[in-house]
């Protein structure tokens, strides 16, 4: 349903500082676009403005479909995935009922959940407490439900940082997939992204 | 509305799981209603008196305890983000979690609040009565904790925080529960207070979601 995103003139105060403004960026399907820039200078806060969870101090976030503008609340609530530090996983159960409620929430099913398991290799690691798994096995577990419930826009939140090598490649291609299929991936990074991605500097 | 039953059954999940659960609620209610004997004196009398509004403030205490992790640990491990950008709105994912919050640490405690009653030597035949108004008493104390626990969001030591902004709001339903058991005891017109607490509870259900939703906005912001 979303096939481009627009982002006019956003300013966005944090407290009393202001991280940047006038920016400007637009994406259309099939697009990436890697924003980079110093620590603190509001790539985090850029990926939220976008997914409404903070009110930018000016400007505007748009969606539009193939049919032109979409409302706004209903293109977060069904458009798009907000993958960030915080992985929304709760310690004291185990890696697959959280993947499975947070794959039913955003949209998909039993089914999707499992073959996203299958797809990101974490068979292993289904019963096990959230409390046991690694930094990265946390990540792999939260990045299972951009496969397993589709939404056109991803907003990732350094998806690879706690990844290993091998991971990295796989979500790599996962992405160029998405990609492919006419999605759109917005992420903020310090290391460069595994696919050809537009690079936009926040804060310079 | 199915989004709406998959997050009611993870909060369920949640709240039976580890974490102390509804047992920590009970077995605080069992405490305070142990204690109170030692601090007034074990005549049957003088209790007997005291029984139905005893057991309805220790009931409104034990609501606060979990309290505290409706949404904070939502709000801390980021699965606040995720309700936010789920299928229903906020104001519906509030209702689900107040509603867990009631199936899960409510109606236990109502079943022990007629139990804490006679034990403290309330007549037997005040226990239905006392069953029943806990039971419509706790959707309020779900709902309007929920408001408290929300505005508490991201503050230190939330805990007492929403004790502060929650008990005054218990004051309604605390009068009107404790005050259908005594009438009835009395012999007098139960009904009215009864049907107070109701709609106690129900404007409680009702107006809660929207500002237990409004704050979660603004903590996440």
């Amino acid at each position: 349903m979303i096939s481009a995103l627009s982002v006019q003139n956003l300013a966005i105060a944090r407290g009393d500082r202001l991280l940047f403004e006038h920016l400007t960026l637009s994406l259309g399907a099939g697009e990436a676009v890697a924003l980079v820039g110093r620590n603190g200078a509001g790539k985090t806060s850029l990926l939220r403005a976008v997914a409404g969870l903070i009110r930018p101090l000016a400007g505007d976030v748009a969606f539009l479909g193939p049919a032109g503008p979409l409302p706004a609340e209903d293109a977060r609530c069904q458009g798009l995935h907000l993958v960030g530090h915080h992985d929304g996983l709760k310690s004291s159960r185990t890696a697959f009922e959280e993947l499975l409620f947070q794959v039913r929430w955003t949209g998909g099913s039993l089914a999707s959940a499992e073959a996203a398991c299958e797809r990101l290799g974490l068979n292993r690691l289904r019963g096990l407490e959230v409390r046991k798994l690694s930094a990265g096995q946390r990540r792999r577990v939260a990045l299972a439900r951009l496969i397993a419930a589709p939404r056109p826009l991803w907003l990732l939140d350094e998806p690879l940082a706690p990844l290993d090598a091998e991971q990295r490649a796989l979500f790599g291609t996962l992405m160029d997939e998405h990609l492919a299929g006419g999605g759109l991936i917005v992420a903020a990074v310090h290391d460069p992204l595994p696919v050809a991605a537009r690079a936009v500097e926040i804060g310079a | 509305m199915s989004g709406f039953s998959v997050l009611l059954r993870r909060e369920l999940a949640l709240s039976w799981g580890g974490g102390g659960g509804p047992l920590l609620a009970l077995a605080f209610y069992l405490a305070v209603a142990t204690l109170l004997p030692l601090a007034i004196g074990a005549e049957p009398g003088r209790l007997a008196a005291i029984a139905p509004g005893a057991a309805w403030i220790g009931l409104a205490l034990a609501s606060l305890l979990s309290l505290e992790r409706l949404f904070e640990r939502d709000y801390e491990d980021g699965a606040l983000d995720l309700l936010a950008l789920g299928p229903a709105p906020l104001e519906l994912a509030a209702v689900a979690k107040c509603l867990a919050q009631w199936i899960t640490t409510g109606a236990p405690l109502a079943l022990l609040a007629p139990v804490a009653a006679v034990a403290l030597g309330a007549e037997v035949r005040l226990a239905p009565l006392t069953f029943a108004a806990a039971l419509v008493g706790g959707v309020g104390f779900s709902f309007c904790g929920g408001i408290g626990a929300a505005l508490s969001l991201g503050s230190r030591r939330g805990g007492m925080l929403i004790a502060v902004i929650v008990l005054p709001l218990f004051a309604p339903p605390v009068i009107f529960g404790g005050g259908a058991i005594a009438a009835y005891a009395a012999g007098l017109d139960w009904r009215t207070p009864l049907m107070l607490l109701s709609a106690y509870s129900l404007a409680m259900a009702a107006l809660g979601p929207f500002a237990m939703a409004a704050a979660c906005r603004n903590a996440l912001s």
